[in-house]
């Protein structure tokens, strides 16, 4: 069971995916679209769990309250980090989870967003051609013309 | 100056992609007239510019690479530009293609575009561009997917604005939509699985990481799923046969401008992703060893070369016909890919850059054709060849070229696909590409038995040859296709360059 929200993606994934190809209504075509885009969301954010894992947020740590008043207090010259004061993510007892993929997917929901946004302004295009939504109408009008 | 010079030196290529990204928002605020067209001419001979400087500076360098750290964050942990034989090659062709239909696409816009919506047109058109080569630029896997986002959202506009000529655009639009964005969701699970192994996002990293994971453990299977995914998403953007559904009706109702170059362009940046994932990412032992991929990637590109070629013997309307080609001429493409041996691939790299010159002057001949008969229909070419004799000239030797008639650009690539099939003693790729060749013959036969051997209908209307404008950018497209083919030497140097740049064995 501990890979149960990879069972839940792909789940997610083909119900998307069947919606697409199956339904004949361009609206339901476009949700089944999100619904399919989410699932990988959940992908990426799973694969980023790490047993134990807290928000990779770094909380200040007493030298870095030191480090930061010296550096204010130096101005702008000295701004170049000395890096090996800089404390390590791994310091500490804390263990993180991996950021990276919660990065990647805030540009995929981003991405996925505007497709949606195009994919809709499609839709009321067709709706205003053709006066209908349902790709089988659509058709019959075709072979009509 | 000397300073701006040191800047623009040391970020090539990241202005490559900036510069027509900025360029495409700023075409908003163009006006009305001719100014967005002026001002998108401008932007894609700058960028032009920024290629052929790019290209000479990686066939100078040392170790025949450039390389461009974002943010100044050393790879593999910052996003990495880098740019070496092949990719250089690609935008330069990129590139050049831009340009030429940029200059052309003045006078097909102002009768198919509404006036007011051209600073939108060229907006997306620059984007687009930026996408495509910011694609190809890229050394970073979740970087391509964003950029594929790019390229692939304007490119849906770019059809969608064929509305006001035929509504099926619309539905084409709609179609090619849904499957790009599952293709591109598939590149991107791909990519996902990929960073579950290697925990990296950098193209050259992530080979490494895979090469030594392969010894370690061969059988991994997110590999495979990894591969899998990718591979089919990749093929439904490169509409290589059987997942090229979206390409015909995409092609035919798009404004004329835009087919040409979605024809020359788009479908070949697909080509290099596969490229990059193939050789660079997965490596010629799991690419082609492993996994049974050279089979089946040969069986779709024959099945694409064949089915390609008889659908475009059955069309009636010439943007369809062409379109039909074009997945007939992926499969070639990828034929010589899936061959992997050095003649193959060099002929698969020296036959993108042929038919991206040759279908994208093809398309803008039939452009010129459309402008003055306001039809793409067979019927209505009746003795064209002799009223506008020099636009259908140029199509015409297009045409010979896609079969492959020696002298012509399409010569050389079929030629070295043909060898490098003898070289793996393949004799039914070599019939294929051979059989393609004679369909080819029969659909150009076609059209040049109506466009010369039947009479002008009587009542039609004087048409007399189309304006420079048009003229012009076709034949040069082709003429230089066709003065590499009878030279010849040039580009199968800087094939075999990228080629060997890849490892790929003789």
């Amino acid at each position: 069971m501990g890979t149960y929200n990879y069972w839940i993606y792909i789940i997610l994934m083909m119900i998307g995916f069947y919606g697409v190809l199956a339904k004949r209504n361009l609206i339901k075509k476009v949700i089944s679209l999100g619904l399919f885009q989410t699932a990988i969301f959940l992908l990426f954010i799973s694969m980023a769990v790490v047993e134990g894992g807290v928000a990779p947020i770094h909380p200040p740590t007493a030298h870095d309250v030191a480090s930061h008043a010296e550096n204010a207090a130096h101005g702008a010259e000295s701004h170049e980090l000395d890096h090996a004061a800089v404390p390590s993510v791994f310091d500490g007892d804390r263990t993180y989870v991996n950021p990276l993929p919660h990065v990647l997917i805030l540009t995929a929901i981003v991405v996925s967003i505007s497709v949606t946004a195009v994919a809709l302004g499609i839709v009321i295009l067709i709706k205003q051609a053709y006066g209908t939504i349902e790709v089988d109408e659509i058709d019959s009008g075709e072979v009509a013309d | 100056m000397e300073q701006l010079l040191a800047i623009v030196e040391r970020n090539l290529p990241v202005l490559v992609v900036v510069v027509p990204l900025i360029g495409g928002v700023l075409s908003v605020f163009m006006g009305r007239g001719q100014r967005p067209w002026l001002w998108a001419c401008a932007v894609t001979s700058v960028v032009l510019a920024l290629c052929c400087l790019l290209l000479v500076r990686v066939m100078d360098a040392p170790d025949h690479v450039v390389s461009c750290a974002l943010g100044s964050w050393p790879p593999p942990w910052g996003i990495e530009y880098r740019v070496d034989p092949l990719n250089a090659f690609v935008l330069a062709v990129v590139a050049t293609i831009a340009v030429v239909v940029t200059l052309y696409s003045r006078l097909s816009v102002m009768k198919e575009i509404g006036l007011d919506r051209q600073r939108f047109f060229y907006s997306l058109w620059l984007l687009a561009i930026s996408g495509l080569l910011g694609i190809t630029v890229t050394g970073d896997a979740f970087n391509v997917y964003v950029l594929l986002e790019i390229s692939s959202l304007t490119i849906y506009g770019l059809i969608g604005m064929g509305k006001e000529l035929d509504r099926r655009a619309l539905t084409a639009t709609f179609n090619y939509l849904i499957l790009g964005s599952i293709g591109a969701s598939f590149i991107l699970i791909g990519i996902g699985y990929l960073y579950m192994v290697t925990g990296t996002l950098n193209m050259e990293d992530m080979g490494d990481q895979l090469r030594a994971l392969q010894v370690a453990d061969p059988g991994n299977r997110t590999v495979l799923t990894a591969f899998s995914f990718l591979m089919v998403g990749l093929a439904m953007k490169m509409a290589l046969f059987p997942v090229h559904v979206w390409l015909p009706n995409a092609y035919t109702y798009a404004p004329t401008a835009v087919t040409a170059l979605l024809a020359a362009t788009a479908t070949k940046v697909g080509v290099y992703m596969s490229f990059r994932f193939l050789y660079t990412i997965f490596g010629l032992d799991y690419s082609f060893d492993r996994v049974p991929n050279n089979q089946i990637l040969m069986v779709c590109a024959s099945l694409a070369i064949v089915y390609g070629s008889f659908s475009a013997i059955r069309q009636t309307n010439l943007k369809r016909l062409l379109a039909y080609s074009s997945v007939g001429q992926i499969g070639y493409i990828v034929l010589g890919f899936s061959l992997a041996n050095m003649n193959g691939v060099t002929g698969s790299l020296v036959h993108i850059f042929y038919h991206a010159l040759i279908k994208g002057g093809m398309f803008l001949a039939l452009g010129a054709v459309i402008y003055r008969l306001g039809s793409p229909m067979l019927e209505d070419m009746r003795g064209i060849g002799r009223r506008m004799p020099i636009t259908m000239g140029a199509f015409t030797l297009g045409g010979f070229g896609l079969v492959g008639v020696p002298l012509t650009g399409g010569f050389v690539g079929k030629w070295y696909l043909v060898n490098g099939a003898l070289d793996k003693e393949l004799w039914p790729v070599a019939i294929v590409v051979l059989v393609g060749s004679l369909l080819a013959l029969a659909y150009m036969w076609r059209i040049v038995e109506v466009a010369y051997l039947q009479p002008p209908p009587e009542d039609c209307e004087e048409v007399e040859e189309a304006p420079l404008s048009l003229v012009v950018p076709a034949v040069a497209l082709i003429g230089v296709s066709t003065l590499y083919g009878v030279t010849g030497v040039g580009i199968v140097e800087i094939a075999r360059n990228a080629a060997a740049a890849l490892n790929v064995p003789l």
